[in-house]
């Protein structure tokens, strides 16, 4: 197929259809609103659902009910709303249910901005939902590996039963690219006998619920849910990683930064400084044992993010003291330039002509 | 021997948790029945709210979904979306419907979801203890209005019935009580009528029943539907509000 030059957020829409999602449930915040108006418009040709809820409350509900109810379904909103989605997501994971939820993350706190962040890792990573959950969180960082990670997140999200969030920022959502659409390598996916379609008096009624009141209950569910977990984090971790081995500097980076760090790299690299990169495509599961290759004399661990320091707290806890590990960041919508990288690179090289 | 009555096949056999004198039981029981004589139960897929139903799912023998605090018309809205040829319902309080999940409810009546609201009245919330609830009656005692609700402090109860009934989307509501056999009977025939709507397809149904809370009304179960029939009837009156889209 011919490639062609999609908008980020477009591209999102077009992927999950092609991925076989029918359902989508939203509401409009900037700046993702190209993907619910890409799917009112093109999931009716389908027969699918395209549904404007009255909240992102609502909407993550509604997912909710769809998946439970047996659908591919998807969800899409920007840092304050996913803020609201969390509730939802929350009983999602606890109910196991799959499905994909896109943020296009903008400034915060609060209501912020509507220019591109990445200030939304901790709420991404850590979940803004209550108790022991996880979900998978992809970050692209570009639009064909947007469109890459969307066609492949809805098998992902059925084959672990696990919401997937794929997080990127108003640039990837507003900027364009050329894009070809390619199968996702296939994978077992069991068939859905617990979704809820009616008995038809043939079977026990399917509930899908998150409740148990039982303590010990409770817990069996949360052992079973870490061990799914851990599953993931062996199989699922995703990365590249470039140059770190004899590298002086390492620099960590996602989404949209990384595009940032590597032309510093380039620069930096005709000053003839080593600099390295390690670019998580997981967000969670975080690729902790990449920083293992890292090479033993380097001189220092360089973390770039549109953030004031989120991202870093995981770099810290994958370097675990070996090096040290230094910020670079802009925050509230405002994007890193490749100088400030390159100037951060040069003082933790030090002395480099 | 002539078997003159048994428990619906639309119940499961799980004994229910509910205190005495409550009649949550009833209820169930009058929907689980529907959905026999209208012969749905394999098709249904029930959403079960928090509150003292959040175990719904367990009592109702068709496919359930828990959902959040006050977001069943969400999830149910999802669910017909989704399954639209299966029968629908919700089933929720007056702390899950009238308080945190007004927003749902009015717009999946807004958008003429064809699905059946359950919402069982009881002017408090049962599960937590006590509390407060949004159709606590002026002058009621609760656990967090130990003085009585105070119209100046936060006003009056809130009619949901007559709400939902300014509502296009919405094809059908009526009040209904259960405090009495009679009663009962044109509880009934509500449900059935508000499960009817959505299987004509005619848009979003809700039946409001006023129930009891003996617990933590204080009352013995006999007082409380005594004190339901006197004291909510007069200010939640018992009466149909839309006949699939004639309003009353």
């Amino acid at each position: 197929m011919a490639k062609v030059l999609m908008k980020g957020n477009e591209a999102v829409g077009a992927a999950a259809i092609k991925a076989g999602c029918k359902y989508f449930f939203g509401y409009p915040i900037t700046p993702q609103n190209e993907i619910p108006e890409y799917m009112s418009r093109e999931l009716p040709k389908i027969g699918g659902v395209f549904l404007q809820a009255e909240s992102e409350i609502a909407a993550i509900n509604m997912v909710y009910g769809a998946s439970g109810a047996g659908a591919r379904v998807m969800t899409s909103s920007s840092s304050p709303g996913i803020a609201l989605k969390q509730e939802g997501i929350s009983y999602i994971a606890g109910a196991e249910l799959p499905c994909v939820i896109v943020n296009m993350m903008r400034g915060g706190p609060g209501l912020g901005g509507i220019q591109p962040s990445q200030a939304d890792y901790f709420q991404a990573t850590r979940g803004g939902g209550n108790g022991d959950y996880r979900h998978i969180v992809y970050a692209p960082s570009s639009i064909q590996e947007t469109v890459d990670i969307m066609m492949e997140s809805f098998d992902v999200a059925e084959m672990y039963r696990i919401p997937v969030m794929v997080l990127g920022d108003g640039m990837i959502g507003q900027m364009m690219e050329a894009v070809e659409f390619h199968e996702p390598k296939k994978r077992e996916l069991q068939e859905k006998t617990w979704a809820t379609d009616g008995t038809k008096g043939k079977r026990k009624p399917n509930i899908i619920n998150s409740l148990f009141l039982d303590p010990q209950e409770c817990e069996n569910h949360n052992i079973r849910l870490e061990e799914k977990h851990k599953i993931i984090s062996e199989k699922e971790v995703r990365y590249e990683a470039e140059g770190i081995e004899d590298a002086d500097v390492v620099c960590v980076a996602y989404g949209t930064t990384s595009r940032i760090v590597k032309n510093a790299i380039v620069e930096c690299k005709k000053e003839g400084i080593k600099v390295g990169i390690i670019r998580p495509i997981t967000l969670w599961p975080f690729p902790m044992e990449i920083f293992d290759k890292i090479n033993k004399n380097a001189k220092g661990v360089l973390t770039v993010e549109m953030s004031m320091g989120q991202m870093i707290d995981d770099v810290k806890i994958a370097v675990n003291g070996r090096f040290p590990v230094h910020f670079v960041g802009r925050s509230g919508g405002m994007v890193p330039t490749p100088a400030n990288v390159i100037d951060s690179i040069k003082n933790i090289a030090g002395g480099v002509k | 021997m002539t078997v003159v009555y048994k428990k619906s096949e639309g119940l499961t056999d799980l004994q229910l948790h509910y205190c005495p004198g409550c009649t949550h039981g009833i209820i169930h029981k009058l929907v689980a029945e529907v959905m026999v004589e209208l012969g749905v139960l394999g098709d249904a897929i029930g959403v079960a709210p928090v509150g003292c139903s959040v175990l719904a799912y367990n009592y109702l023998n068709c496919d359930m979904h828990e959902a959040a605090h006050g977001r069943a018309p969400a999830v149910a809205t999802g669910v017909k979306r989704v399954r639209p040829e299966n029968v629908v319902f919700t089933y929720q309080g007056d702390g899950d419907l009238a308080s945190i999940g007004t927003a749902e409810v009015v717009h999946a009546a807004h958008r003429g979801e064809k699905i059946t609201t359950i919402f069982v009245n009881n002017a408090i919330y049962g599960m937590t203890g006590g509390q407060m609830a949004p159709t606590t009656l002026i002058g009621q005692k609760a656990t967090t209005a130990p003085y009585g609700r105070d119209e100046a402090h936060c006003g009056k109860p809130l009619k949901i019935s007559e709400m939902i009934a300014t509502i296009d989307g919405a094809k059908f509501v009526e009040r209904v009580s259960v405090h009495n056999p009679a009663n009962i009977r044109k509880a009934k025939k509500a449900i059935k009528k508000a499960f009817e709507c959505q299987l004509k397809g005619e848009g979003f149904a809700l039946v409001e029943v006023l129930s009891t809370c003996p617990t933590n009304w204080g009352k013995t179960p006999i007082d409380a539907l005594k004190w339901l029939e006197e004291n909510m009837i007069p200010y939640y009156p018992l009466k149909n509000f839309r006949n699939f889209g004639e309003v009353k």
